[in-house]
């Protein structure tokens, strides 16, 4: 399921704190970096670890937008429409991301290479509108430079 | 636990409050009369301040503060009552009315809604919502358990009670905010103990039953507080009646005034699994078995029948050709009748039962030591428990209940010794996996042979396991040690002895079903009388008469053989099915007499020569007396046309073998008579009807149909039986002493058979339940298929 690297990572964090399910957010941001989401067995496999039932590690999931039960796409596009990013066009960018990428809010392009989602705030105000790749910011967005953004991506 | 707690004063609404420090304020207030409003807060559970409806003011606190999150302390000054409070509260009732759909008229919850109750309290009539209301259809998640998303306020209280108190973890909550929705653990639908706590504990309409949905209002329907009929734990239930075609149907079951030894516990059974009641297959006519069939017959005609074969076989052939087998599930006084029947007016001492635990020998090893017996009432804060076998959470929820609130609340310690994994070990500080049946030689190692070690470990259990958790229980000064009906004849003896080396312990004895124990208290037993009394020595029971047999008769197995080979003139069967458990094949039986009394046609009874349709449990009055020997009161709940008690028909039987009555039932000692005439619907009650005939000067036990008449003989013959009344009757539970002058003569272990019930079987009354049916079919794809009782 797991790598045996995150494998031993996770019997590690089982131990840090005094229960073991307060290990438990970290444990999924890591296992969905590494699957891609948070599939069924992801799920069963955590709640073992924690000692939790597969239902209070998917209350846990559901409750947090940044988990995710599907697949996204291997670049998840994170576009912030919050107010700065309103202000200074976050809302043109999102919708060209949704013509460009044909898809919509929390949608996966068939091919697998992108998702979309409209997201609160990234606290990347002063640089607004921002978007989030995976990991990675891109920031003082237009449309024109989102198609840049996304052409650097699908390149990779 | 002994020091008394530190009370403080605390003022609210300037009036002044004492309680113990630490007290949640809501409490606090409860307890001293004054109503703190609340949905998510209830007692026991974890708390939650999701609600937001008990905010109060506290003198130095910032902002209002909820009232079930508060403990209180000294000089405290609370306002309850304010504008500002109610205002807060009332903006609460808004919030929550404003995506709640106001289906109240069709509502199953309406007229005892809590959410109804807190609107019409805080005026929040106008709805000043005007955006569109979140919808969601209703969902059914097992054959019991419904969701209307809609109704839901979010107070989480089903959550809480479906994993703390059943430690089932069913319930879930998902997504967040408005949208958070209460979810089932297997996405579409529930896998749990189908208990029905998070329906009873919800205070909306939001989960509901699948017995009592769309079916009546609150309000159109009688309760009666009366004791459940399945298992062996006597919980109370409060059942809803209504009239029906029939009489009057049970529409639902609950526990939620929690008056009685359940508090609010009851398991799908007590809630759901009366729906035998109704079963269109309930026999409404005596049958009389005419030319090889049996065919409907008059009362009269079924009575004459019985009383003159009966009185044939009995004065020729003796008492000892008569045989009886009695029932479960009949009450302590038509148990105590039906050996007094066989007894005096048969003259036989072949009476038994289906036996599912020794009982007998349970009542010599504590006998003159009652403070020996454990009541239900002390599981809950036992310090230590000792579990020896059983699985309580399938046989003894209630049990199993009581053992995991005292571990959650009390922090008591569970030691469990079993040949199987069970569902309690999660609860467990020790456990011991033994093999097969090893508890003797557990008892063995305990009393101090280590070597007898070797022979109980097992792959999950090592030899320094059982050490310690030895050494551990040693500890213990006070312990309630459990037997399941696993623990039998001397190795009883053998454990209770071994316990006694403990400060102070405490026993309790598992077996099956409703009134096991009754029937074994009251006497069916071929070779004791009532209270465990040897037939050879019956002190205070002589006053039967010279005719009482003195030598012991057969067994429940012994009877059945001898009808089989026609030695049997007569066999009198009450509310059992020992045929099927016995293979009994049609025909095979022609030479000998039988009398079924019996709510269905089982396979004892479509073999008999006459049947008698009768009473269940809910539709009587009398008592029950719980495998842990707490007693307590059945009330009339139900009726249903064409059948008649148990009690009745027994006098009824020997009214027509000639017997006096009054030497039966020791009525008619009152100035004013009412014969039964007075009573119509209520013949054979007391409870209700005392009330009518006290009023009316009549002497209440003028009838011989009244079981209340036999309970009076019973308090005073019965050894442990002398309990208090004024208890009893106002509806608790009195711990009555099992006590015997030693093991009953024929202790044959292969006649006691544990029915082995799960939480969704329930012998013969489970066959005819088709919410239990519906439960087994969704878990296993098949309906029940378990042995008689």
């Amino acid at each position: 399921m797991f790598s045996e690297q995150l494998s031993k990572k996770f019997d590690k964090m089982v131990t840090n704190y005094p229960t073991k399910r307060s290990a438990l957010v970290p444990m999924l941001l890591f296992a969905q970096d590494e699957v891609g989401h948070l599939s069924d067995e992801v799920i069963a496999n955590i709640a073992k670890r924690v000692e939790l039932t597969d239902l209070e590690v998917r209350n846990v999931i559901s409750y947090y937008s940044l988990l995710h039960t599907k697949p996204m796409g291997k670049y998840h596009v994170q576009v912030c429409t919050n107010i700065s990013c309103l202000l200074r066009g976050g809302e043109e960018v999102f919708e060209h991301c949704k013509q460009k990428l044909g898809i919509g809010h929390k949608q996966t392009q068939a091919s697998g290479l992108f998702s979309l989602e409209e997201v609160e705030c990234l606290g990347a105000c002063s640089w607004a509108p921002a978007v989030q790749v995976n990991y990675d910011f891109h920031e003082n967005l237009t449309p024109e430079r989102m198609d840049k953004v996304l052409e650097q991506y699908a390149k990779k | 636990m002994a020091d008394t707690p530190q009370l403080v004063t605390i003022t609210v609404d300037g009036k002044q409050i004492k309680a113990p420090a630490g007290t949640l304020l809501i409490d606090a207030c409860k307890n001293a009369g004054i109503e703190i409003p609340s949905f998510c807060y209830y007692p026991g559970l974890s708390l939650q301040a999701a609600c937001r409806m008990c905010v109060v003011r506290i003198e130095k606190m910032p902002k209002l503060q909820t009232a079930c999150t508060v403990p209180i302390t000294e000089g405290m000054v609370v306002t309850n009552d304010s504008d500002e409070v109610r205002q807060a509260r009332k903006a609460t009732v808004q919030i929550l009315l404003g995506n709640h759909p106001l289906d109240c008229p069709v509502c199953d919850a309406g007229g005892e809604c809590e959410l109804q109750d807190m609107t019409f309290t805080y005026g929040a009539a106008e709805s000043q919502y005007m955006e569109t209301k979140q919808h969601k259809d209703e969902q059914q998640w097992s054959p019991v358990v419904y969701f209307d998303r809609p109704r839901c306020i979010l107070c989480y209280r089903c959550v809480r009670v479906c994993g703390e108190v059943m430690d089932v973890w069913a319930l879930g909550i998902q997504n967040r905010g408005v949208s958070s929705v209460i979810a089932p653990n297997k996405g579409d639908h529930l896998e749990c103990e189908e208990c029905g706590a998070c329906i009873d504990i919800c205070p909306v309409g939001a989960l509901t039953s699948g017995t009592y949905r769309y079916k009546t209002r609150p309000w159109e329907m009688n309760h009666t507080a009366t004791v459940c009929t399945h298992c062996g734990d006597g919980c109370k239930t409060t059942l809803g009646v209504r009239r029906s075609d029939t009489g009057t149907e049970i529409v639902r079951g609950d526990n939620r005034d929690k008056s009685g030894i359940n508090g609010d516990f009851l398991c799908i059974k007590g809630r759901y699994a009366f729906d035998f009641q109704q079963h269109p297959d309930r026999l409404k006519m005596p049958l009389v078995r005419k030319n090889g069939k049996l065919a409907y017959a008059t009362w009269d005609e079924a009575f004459d029948l019985i009383g003159r074969r009966f009185k044939e076989v009995r004065d020729s052939q003796g008492g000892a050709a008569i045989g009886v087998i009695g029932s479960t599930r009949t009450t302590n006084e038509e148990n105590y009748l039906l050996q007094k029947f066989a007894r005096k007016a048969l003259g036989t001492n072949n009476i038994d039962h289906h036996r599912t635990a020794d009982y007998p020998a349970f009542a010599a090893a504590v006998a003159g030591k009652p403070e020996l017996t454990a009541s239900l009432h002390h599981v809950e804060k036992s310090p230590a428990i000792l579990l020896l076998g059983g699985d309580p959470t399938e046989q003894h929820p209630l049990l199993a209940e009581r053992i995991r609130t005292n571990i959650r609340l009390h922090g008591g310690k569970l030691f469990i010794v079993n040949d199987e994994e069970i569902k309690l070990r999660r609860q467990s500080k020790s456990y011991a996996h033994i093999p097969q049946g090893a508890y003797a030689k557990f008892f063995e190692f305990l009393s101090g042979t280590d070597s007898a070690a070797d022979q109980l470990t097992t792959a999950g259990t090592k030899k320094d396991q059982l050490l310690a958790m030895r050494e551990l229980l040693r500890k213990e000064d006070d312990l309630l040690i459990i037997l399941s009906a696993d623990i039998r004849g001397k190795d009883i003896a053998t454990i209770v002895k071994l316990g006694q080396s403990h400060k102070k312990v405490r026993f309790m004895m598992l077996g099956d079903y409703a009134n096991s124990r009754g029937a074994a208290d009251m006497g069916l037993y071929p070779d004791l009388l009532p209270g465990y009394t040897p037939v050879a020595n019956a002190g205070a029971f002589s006053e039967y008469g010279a005719n009482l047999p003195k030598s012991a008769g057969l067994d429940t197995a012994a009877m059945v053989e001898a009808g089989r080979s026609g030695k049997l003139g007569a066999l009198y069967i009450v509310g059992a099915n020992p045929f099927a458990r016995y293979n009994v094949q049609p025909g095979q039986t022609a030479k000998t007499f039988v009398v079924v009394q019996d709510m269905f046609l089982t396979e004892t009874a479509s073999m008999a020569d006459v049947v008698l349709p009768s009473n269940n449990a809910y539709e009587k009055a009398g008592s029950f007396t719980n495998t842990y020997g707490d007693l307590q009161l059945l009330k009339k709940a139900a009726d249903f046309a064409g059948s008649k008690s148990d009690f009745e028909l027994i006098v009824r039987i020997a009214d027509r073998i000639g017997f006096e009555l009054a030497d039966l039932v020791p009525f008619g000692k009152g100035v004013r008579a009412d014969m039964g005439q007075s009573r119509g619907a209520q013949s054979g009650e007391a409870d209700r009807h005392e009330i009518w005939l006290i009023a009316n000067k009549y002497e209440p036990k003028m009838s011989p149909l009244d079981p209340s008449a036999i309970f009076d003989e019973i308090q005073r013959l019965v050894p442990g039986y002398d309990v208090s009344r004024l208890n009893l009757f106002s509806g608790n539970s009195v711990h009555s002493h099992a006590t015997g002058k030693g093991t009953g003569a024929q202790q044959n272990p292969e006649l006691i058979w544990p029915a082995n019930d799960t939480l969704f079987t329930s012998g013969t009354l489970g066959r005819y339940s088709n919410t239990l049916n519906s439960v087994m079919e969704k878990y296993t794809g098949e309906t029940s298929e378990v042995m008689a009782d």
